[in-house]
């Protein structure tokens, strides 16, 4: 087992290490990407930009400017090109947001697609399960600004069910925190649901039709002991170790598109801005943040399997 | 077949040495070799052209792997193959390639060997293709009417047809190539038994035609008995007895193949309430860390001392027959002193070949 | 004295697209402690549709049933489902054909048995895990206290179709129904599993049902025997009868399609010619008559299983042949089974 985490953590830091190197790299290349111009405002004169470039170590190789900034990302000096702030200060002040939205999100979309999952398995073949099925694939293909979009519109402007959009600290009012939250965390969760309820209701079919649960039914056990103790069992153990992976990719800010669409001023979000300004320090420091949670999901869901599955052996 | 083996005595397969060994890696970060399986381990045998060489034994024993890396679908770890007098054991792929029409394999599992997705037609018709042949149509339906089944059914898929008309495709497949030699992995395991005896029949019947050799493998001695001319005895990756098929059945030499022979039924009530019942306990063990001396010792009722420490060379006895074993049985005073040690002894056997 | 398993004129029919499918077309059979019958067929024949109804595992919204089955006097077909699933496990307990795919693979072997008794008993979790280590115990397994916390994955073939027979075991039951239990298995572990089984009919007085396609087998183990044929029984017997006196050509066929080694091989195997009739539309009158080679004009009428043989009034069979016919045309020899093998039979 330590022989396994020893690796997996050489293995993350050779990811990271990639990871922002091409980051790195990116925008180097990236034209119009020259930060000292855009520092300089309007109309600078070259001797500006060379006073500004000196500062900043524009004018230092590559690998010099890569190096010094990594330096920064870890002891916290890390300053933005566009707004002069503190990227590490920031990107910490937006975690809980990210996070209450990634993880209220998993945790419904999990819960309703085995719900969903085992509902259309039960019921396959008749009407119920044809109709819910088409309910999920309409879910699946339905883009989540777009459906986010229409959900702030409709609900959160128009008909002012709940709020439109923005964020309310747990720690000012747990309700309006809540509300804020209830409408990302279905816009998010309604791709997951379709995707995972289909794949655990085919699974389950499968399940159903295997020579083990033929012998439960043989040993005497009740019907529901044989579907929960045997079918079920051994069909969620795909599902779960997909959820690990989909939720560590949320909540290492990649749900950049839900946090947009309703203004959450999550860690995705500022990507999303800091992308569109070329500001390299927070994308770097973002993109590193994102690597970091989905290796070790990653990890964590390789663990799982394992425990759940004793057929598979860590190493 | 044993009568009208239409053999013209020379060697086809010629395997000296032989020795498939998997590695078992372990490591932090960097995989070390910790260990070896030994699956296939120093064997030596000829298959001639025409005739049929059964190799039967216990799950583990290694017989599918040595027909993989005869058929150099593995890499042998050691050792030598001659095909036809030319030494294959570590050629190119490329020129392996021309070989690969002349050795064709026929699984054991008639509904896992052919791909679902694909008509008859394509199944047959793949390997024709892939050598170069255009036209496949007609030799596609000759295949099928060779084997017993309808020209008409090269449009149908794998499933509508039962076990043993699906072991027939797998053999027209196999055939389609006009190869020298076919590996039979476990070709009638699977099926029931009056299919198994179709089968059997029509196996016989191609190799009279075509003039094909064949290795057949087998987990019972019985289902080989109908084809073969010899017969190899494997156990945990080496040959433990190795004879003409008759032969094997009425003077079998080690203790482990008579408890083979013991263990399989009669379908003769009298006879099994008369015989006395060899009932071989437990399981073929591990063969990673197979025992020392004679590998069968845990098992076997006659083991002493030296089948501890000793490895048993293979002895030859009378008729070509050869057996690895400290306590012979059924052979007479006389034709254990006659016996000598055969050049197909694995190299880490001693000499000590056993005393009257 | 009725016997402890009685069945009686079983039909199951399938309603599918291809039209109703007769898997079972009138079987009757009894059972009783100390005996060991074995129903023999080939793929189709119905043998395992027979075995899987007398648990009450083949109820669905496509099946329907006809006939009886009593156990101990007490209608099976007909019971609650309730019922059925505390004798389910309990009183007559099923071991399948393939212990690779037969055990739960994430659950441990020792919750798996424990599993099975605390469905039917009220017992305190402790003391079923002890019965648990208690019957692996019982069917060889060495070391069976710390091998009760191993997953199926860490046996091997033979030793998991013992767990397997353990866990059948487990509350006692008093029918055995053996589904082919060792041809997925090397024959040398096959002569360990037979040979469990032929102990348990010595000390326990088991009552088992063998389905096997084997004739090895069953002349290995088996009582009495009922051979099988699209859905109906051909003939049926004692071993003895069945294999020295055999009626039926399809038998004749089975028997002579082995392949023995306590007599030089013939210079062809017999088999049967064709395949079994699909099960939706089967040929008038004889079942077999497609596939006999001995058939006549009065096989167009269907033969009722009656005693034909004159050897003892439980013989019976299905074929319109005369005794003497028969004799003459199965080439049997006083001291040798069923069939000479010289050449083809059928």
């Amino acid at each position: 087992m330590t022989r396994f985490v020893v690796r997996r953590i050489g293995q993350m830091l050779v990811v990271l290490f990639a990871v922002t190197v091409l980051t790195f790299l990116i925008f180097n290349v990236i034209p119009g990407g020259d930060p000292a111009l855009r520092m300089a405002g309007r109309q600078p004169d070259p001797g500006q930009l060379e006073i500004i470039r000196h500062q900043w170590g524009f004018d230092e190789p590559v690998y010099v400017q890569y190096e010094k900034t990594m330096e920064k990302i870890f002891t916290g000096d890390l300053i933005s090109y566009t707004t002069q702030q503190d990227v590490m200060d920031e990107i910490w002040s937006r975690v809980p947001r990210t996070f209450a939205l990634a993880i209220g999100a998993a945790i419904l979309w999990m819960v309703f697609a085995i719900a969903l999952g085992v509902f259309t398995a039960i019921r396959a073949g008749q009407f119920s399960d044809r109709f819910l099925t088409v309910l999920a694939l309409i879910g699946i293909s339905m883009p989540v600004f777009w459906i986010g979009a229409l959900m702030n519109y409709y609900i959160g402007f128009k008909w002012g069910i709940l709020p439109n959009g923005g964020y309310v600290e747990f720690t000012d009012d747990p309700w309006e925190w809540f509300k804020h939250l209830l409408m990302p965390w279905a816009a998010l969760s309604i791709l997951f649901i379709g995707v995972y309820s289909r794949i655990l209701r085919s699974n389950v079919l499968d399940t159903m039709n295997d020579d083990f649960v033929r012998t439960a039914r043989a040993k005497g056990l009740s019907e529901r002991q044989v579907f929960l103790r045997h079918v079920l069992r051994n069909s969620l153990i795909p599902i779960v170790t997909l959820w690990g992976l989909d939720f560590g990719a949320v909540l290492g800010g990649g749900a950049i598109l839900t946090e947009t669409v309703f203004d959450l001023q999550g860690v995705g979000q500022y990507a999303a801005e800091s992308v569109d300004q070329l500001d390299v320090p927070p994308v770097l420091a973002i993109t590193m943040f994102g690597a970091f949670f989905i290796v070790l999901l990653n990890t964590v869901v390789d663990i799982m399997y394992a425990a759940l599955d004793p057929r598979i052996r860590l190493n | 077949m044993s009568e009208s083996s239409q053999s013209n005595g020379k060697p086809l397969i010629d395997v000296e040495h032989l020795k498939q060994y998997f590695r078992v890696r372990s490591g932090v970060f960097v995989n070390r070799t910790v260990g070896f399986v030994h699956a296939v381990d120093d064997v030596t045998f000829t298959l001639t052209e025409g005739e049929t060489l059964g190799l039967v034994g216990e799950s583990g024993c290694g017989k599918t792997t040595l027909a993989r890396t005869i058929m150099r679908l593995l890499d042998p770890s050691e050792g030598t193959i001659r095909f036809r007098g030319e030494d294959i054991s570590d050629i190119g792929q490329r020129k392996l390639r021309p070989l690969r029409k002349d050795m064709q394999l026929v699984f054991q599992d008639p509904f896992a060997s052919l791909n679902p997705r694909k008509r008859v037609a394509q199944i047959i018709g793949g390997p024709l293709k892939l050598h170069g042949h255009d036209d496949v149509g007609p030799r596609v339906r000759e295949l099928l009417e060779r084997v017993g089944l309808a020209a008409e059914h090269a449009n149908r898929y794998p499933h509508e047809f039962s076990g043993g008309q699906r072991q027939r495709i797998g053999i027209a497949r196999a055939l389609a190539l006009e190869p020298r030699l076919i590996l039979l992995d476990e070709p009638v395991s699977a099926l029931d038994v009056s299919v198994q005896a179709q089968i059997i029949n029509l196996l016989d019947d191609l190799q009279d035609d075509f003039g094909l050799t064949y290795m057949f493998v087998a987990h019972d001695l019985s289902v080989v008995r109908h084809v073969s001319d010899q017969i190899a005895v494997m156990y945990l990756g080496k040959i433990v007895e190795l004879a003409p098929a008759e032969e094997l059945y009425t003077k079998p030499i080690m203790p482990y193949t008579e408890a083979l022979l013991a263990a399989i039924p009669i379908p003769d009530p009298k006879r099994n309430r008369e015989r006395e019942r060899i009932v071989l306990e437990g399981e073929p063990p591990n063969p990673i860390n197979p025992p020392s001396g004679c590998r069968f010792h845990p098992r076997c009722p006659r083991a002493t001392d030296i089948c501890k420490d000793v490895e048993p060379p293979l002895a030859e006895y009378a008729n070509g027959h050869l057996a690895a074993c400290h306590h012979p049985q059924n052979v007479s005073a006389e034709e254990i002193k006659a016996a000598g040690k055969s050049p197909a002894s694995p190299l880490s056997a001693g000499d000590e070949l056993p005393q009257p | 004295m009725a016997s402890l398993l009685e069945v009686d004129d079983l039909h199951v029919s399938f309603a599918t697209e291809d039209g109703l499918v007769r898997a079972v077309d009138g079987i009757s059979l009894s059972l009783d402690p100390g005996e060991i019958v074995a129903v023999v067929g080939e793929s189709g024949s119905g043998k395992s549709v027979t075995a899987l109804t007398l648990m009450g595992l083949t109820r669905g919204p496509n099946v329907s049933f006809g006939g009886s089955i009593e156990y101990k006097g007490e209608d099976l077909l007909d019971a609650a489902d309730e019922r059925l699933r505390r004798v389910r496990g309990a009183e007559i307990a099923m071991i399948f054909q393939d212990p690779m795919t037969s055990l739960n693979p994430v659950m441990r072997v020792g919750d798996q048995i424990a599993e099975q008794i605390l469905a039917h008993e009220h017992v305190p979790k402790d003391e079923a895990a002890a019965r648990a280590v208690e019957m692996l115990e019982r069917v060889g397994i060495p070391r069976a206290r710390d091998r009760a916390s191993n997953y199926p994955h860490e046996f091997s073939g033979g030793m998991r179709q013992r767990v397997v027979i353990a866990m059948a075991l487990s509350c006692d039951p008093s029918v055995l129904i053996a589904d082919e239990p060792s041809t997925a298995l090397d024959v040398t572990i096959q002569a360990q599993i037979l040979e469990r089984l032929r102990e348990l009919r010595q000390t326990e007085n088991a009552a088992i049902i063998l389905v096997t396609h084997d004739l090895g087998v069953v002349a290995d183990i088996a009582d009495r025997v009922l051979v099988m044929y699209a859905g109906r029984i051909v003939e049926q017997g004692t071993l003895d009868e069945v294999f020295y006196n055999p009626q039926h050509p399809y038998t004749w066929g089975l028997l002579g399609s082995i392949t023995r080694l306590d007599i030089p091989p013939p210079p062809r195997l017999p088999s049967i010619s064709g395949a079994p009739p699909s099960l939706a539309a089967r040929p008038e009158g004889c079942h077999f008559r497609p596939r006999c080679p001995h058939e006549f004009d009065k096989c167009t009428e269907d033969p009722p299983l009656e005693p034909r043989a004159g050897d003892s009034k439980t013989h019976c069979d299905r074929c319109w042949l005369s005794p003497e016919d028969k004799r003459a045309r199965r080439y049997v020899s006083e001291d040798q089974i069923g069939l000479e093998a010289k050449g083809a039979i059928v």
